[in-house]
């Protein structure tokens, strides 16, 4: 029983990291950026439906959109004002601007918020789900985490495979100056796939503040790391390994915090990422990339 | 004597970068040691060294070696509690502390060598973001065993434990020398302003000669083209893992140090962030500019320090200057400024000359 509960609770979090990576694998993909400050969006987006919730009690799904609205216009503002002119600057360049911004936004949560955290209260009005006579509880947290991660996974792939802007995005991703030539505008595109990733990132921030309740100006950043490792594990650039790669982060870290150490549970999930890279240096699912001589 | 426009670009790096260090030594110490400067910049003294090092190492790997390294402050930790652990088990056999400081310093060094060893083999096999992943990974994982690690010593030698304190075994006479979260306690504070200066020397020593040496240019030639210079003979991993190895060295010797100017060091002080701030210093000053990151750690560490008076709000306005210095110098439209400047100047320098003839 420990053990399907230990699942549970893995998928649970690796949804939440799934969603995360999301964010970070789509920049990847269209604007071959690592976009370090997207863990910093998570945080304004659950201090912003904590805001919503507790200062002008609002009903939760107001909230969220409210949250997913600033978190929208947020990433476009950033990606406009900050990576915009470093479009065809080198990625070392890019990469530390990122790091400003992100330093920015926790800096910024300090002064509104300051430093002392806050309680998240859950966003989910249902009690546990309780089977086999309390032998096995899954909260309802869980399941409404892992449900979100499914519905936005199945509409993040119609999106790209069907709808217009998700093709330029496969387009621009695929070579950008050959979209360019047919017509797609790529700093529309490159500003909406900002605005998606930002906007899930303010999801998985109420989802990730609602099961562990403390919000704090760095509460982003750990899950950050952890979801661009998942990124990475799953293959950068790819909307099928992010999900897998997180859910299996997810499912590794609650596994090796119940049954080896949890004080060494980060090193272990570390550890496997290397150890995957290894034997697969592009991720499990990313693309095996032929070099020209 | 040769006039500096006649000398080659390597000696004047060189008359640059020992100069500024020696001149700032020249400057700051007699400042220090009759007590006119505050004791808040005073203090600062030895970290900057240390970040000082720390940049040049990192440099070797960015810059040359063109490798993104996301986890050098996972050397910086490693070199800090092995020098730390020697520093306090000679305690008792080595009186003097310049000669413990020495000693830990080396050890540290040798120990962070190790480390680059054993993760460099598997690590520079990949490329790119992936490397840079492996790196963090690397650095977080040396941070949490760190964490979990207790070291004790008695009159049977050290003693290591994953567990408490307690479970280290020790004798009356034991001390305890790491104690998990809360990292290396007690410490000695023997690292000086002068140390710091003679491992930054050292450090620019090591780095400027390899750079010009045989192995330097096969190290750049890989960063160039890797392909290239494989055709033509260059041993990739060879000289690839020596590189590594050799920052991880200056790094693990320059985290001793820094650990030694405390009275306690925990291993959250060396974790992502650490890292990060080192690379803006190598990315500001320069890739490949050795002179450029010792003036831009030494700056960049002391902003804040600068900024103190506005508080709060210091974090955020270094953000802020962070963000405008590389959108300013990166961007297209602030390059082609640049270039336009840089070509009318010399349009008008080659006009005043001409006027002369």
């Amino acid at each position: 029983m420990t053990f399907i509960s230990n699942l549970i609770n893995g998928i649970s979090l690796g949804s939440v990291y799934a969603i995360i990576a999301l964010g970070y694998t789509m920049v990847y993909g269209i604007a071959k950026m690592l976009n370090f400050a997207h863990g910093d969006v998570i945080m304004i987006g659950a201090y912003m439906s904590f805001c919503a919730t507790t200062y002008l009690n609002l009903p939760v799904p107001v909230a969220i959109l409210i949250a997913m609205c600033v978190c929208t216009v947020l990433g476009i503002v950033i990606e406009g004002l900050a990576y915009k002119p470093l479009r065809r600057a080198t990625s070392l360049a890019v990469l530390i601007t990122a790091i400003g911004v992100s330093y920015f936004l926790q800096n910024i949560a300090l002064i509104i918020w300051g430093s002392a955290p806050k309680t998240f209260s859950s966003v989910v009005p249902f009690g546990s789900l309780r089977l086999f006579n309390g032998g096995l509880i899954i909260t309802a947290e869980s399941v409404v985490t892992v449900l979100a991660n499914i519905v936005i996974m199945i509409s993040l792939a119609i999106f790209t495979k069907k709808s217009k802007m998700g093709k330029a995005m496969r387009a621009v991703s695929e070579d950008k100056d050959a979209a360019e030539l047919m017509g797609i505008n790529v700093n529309t595109t490159i500003s909406v796939t900002f605005a998606i990733g930002s906007a899930l990132a303010a999801i998985a921030g109420v989802l990730l503040c609602s099961a562990y309740p403390v919000l704090m100006p760095t509460t982003g950043s750990m899950p950050g790391i952890k979801a661009f490792t998942a990124a990475v594990f799953g293959g950068i650039g790819s909307i099928p390994g992010a999900m897998l790669g997180g859910i299996l982060l997810g499912i590794i870290e609650i596994f090796s915090k119940s049954y080896i150490s949890t004080q060494l549970s980060d090193a272990i999930v570390f550890g496997v990422l290397i150890v995957v890279l290894l034997v697969k240096p592009t991720g499990l699912l990313g693309k095996k990339i032929a070099e020209k001589v | 004597m040769k006039k500096y426009k006649d000398l080659s670009s390597f000696a004047k790096t060189n008359i640059k970068c020992y100069g500024i260090v020696i001149l700032a030594f020249l400057v700051m110490y007699p400042l220090q040691s009759s007590g006119m400067i505050s004791h808040s910049i005073s203090g600062q003294l030895v970290p900057i060294c240390t970040y000082v090092v720390m940049a040049i190492s990192l440099n070797l790997t960015v810059g040359f070696l063109g490798e993104l390294s996301l986890g050098h402050a996972g050397f910086m930790s490693v070199g800090a509690f092995s020098g730390v652990i020697t520093a306090i088990s000679l305690s008792a056999a080595v009186p003097s502390p310049t000669i413990r400081l020495i000693i830990s310093i080396v050890v540290g060094g040798l120990f962070a060598g190790i480390a680059g060893l054993i993760i460099g083999i598997p690590v520079l096999r990949l490329k790119g973001d992936y490397l840079a992943i492996v790196t963090l990974a690397f650095g977080e994982i040396i941070k949490n065993i760190i964490n979990c690690l207790y070291v004790g010593i008695d009159e049977k030698g050290l003693h290591f434990s994953m567990q408490s304190d307690a479970a280290l075994g020790l004798s009356e006479m034991g001390r305890v020398i790491m104690k998990g979260p809360q990292g290396a306690v007690g410490i000695t504070k023997t690292a000086t302003f002068l140390s710091g200066i003679i491992l930054i020397l050292f450090a620019l020593f090591v780095v400027l000669n390899l750079v010009n040496s045989k192995t330097g240019r096969a190290v750049t030639a890989i960063r160039d083209n890797r392909i290239a210079a494989e055709s033509v003979g260059i041993g990739i991993t060879r000289y690839k893992l020596t590189a590594f190895i050799i920052s991880a060295m200056l790094a693990g010797m320059a985290g001793a140090l820094y650990a030694q100017n405390l009275s306690a060091v925990a291993a959250t002080k060396f974790d992502f962030n650490t890292s990060i701030l080192i690379l803006v210093f190598v990315v500001l000053g320069g890739m490949g500019n050795i002179f450029g990151s010792i003036i831009a750690a030494t700056l960049l560490y002391m902003l804040p320090e600068l900024l103190r008076g506005l508080a709060d709000y210091r974090m955020l306005i270094y953000a802020i200057i962070l963000i405008i210095v590389m959108v300013a110098t990166n961007s297209t439209q602030s390059k082609q400024i640049i270039a336009k400047i840089k070509s009318s100047l010399r349009t008008r320098k080659s006009n005043g000359e001409g006027a002369d003839l």
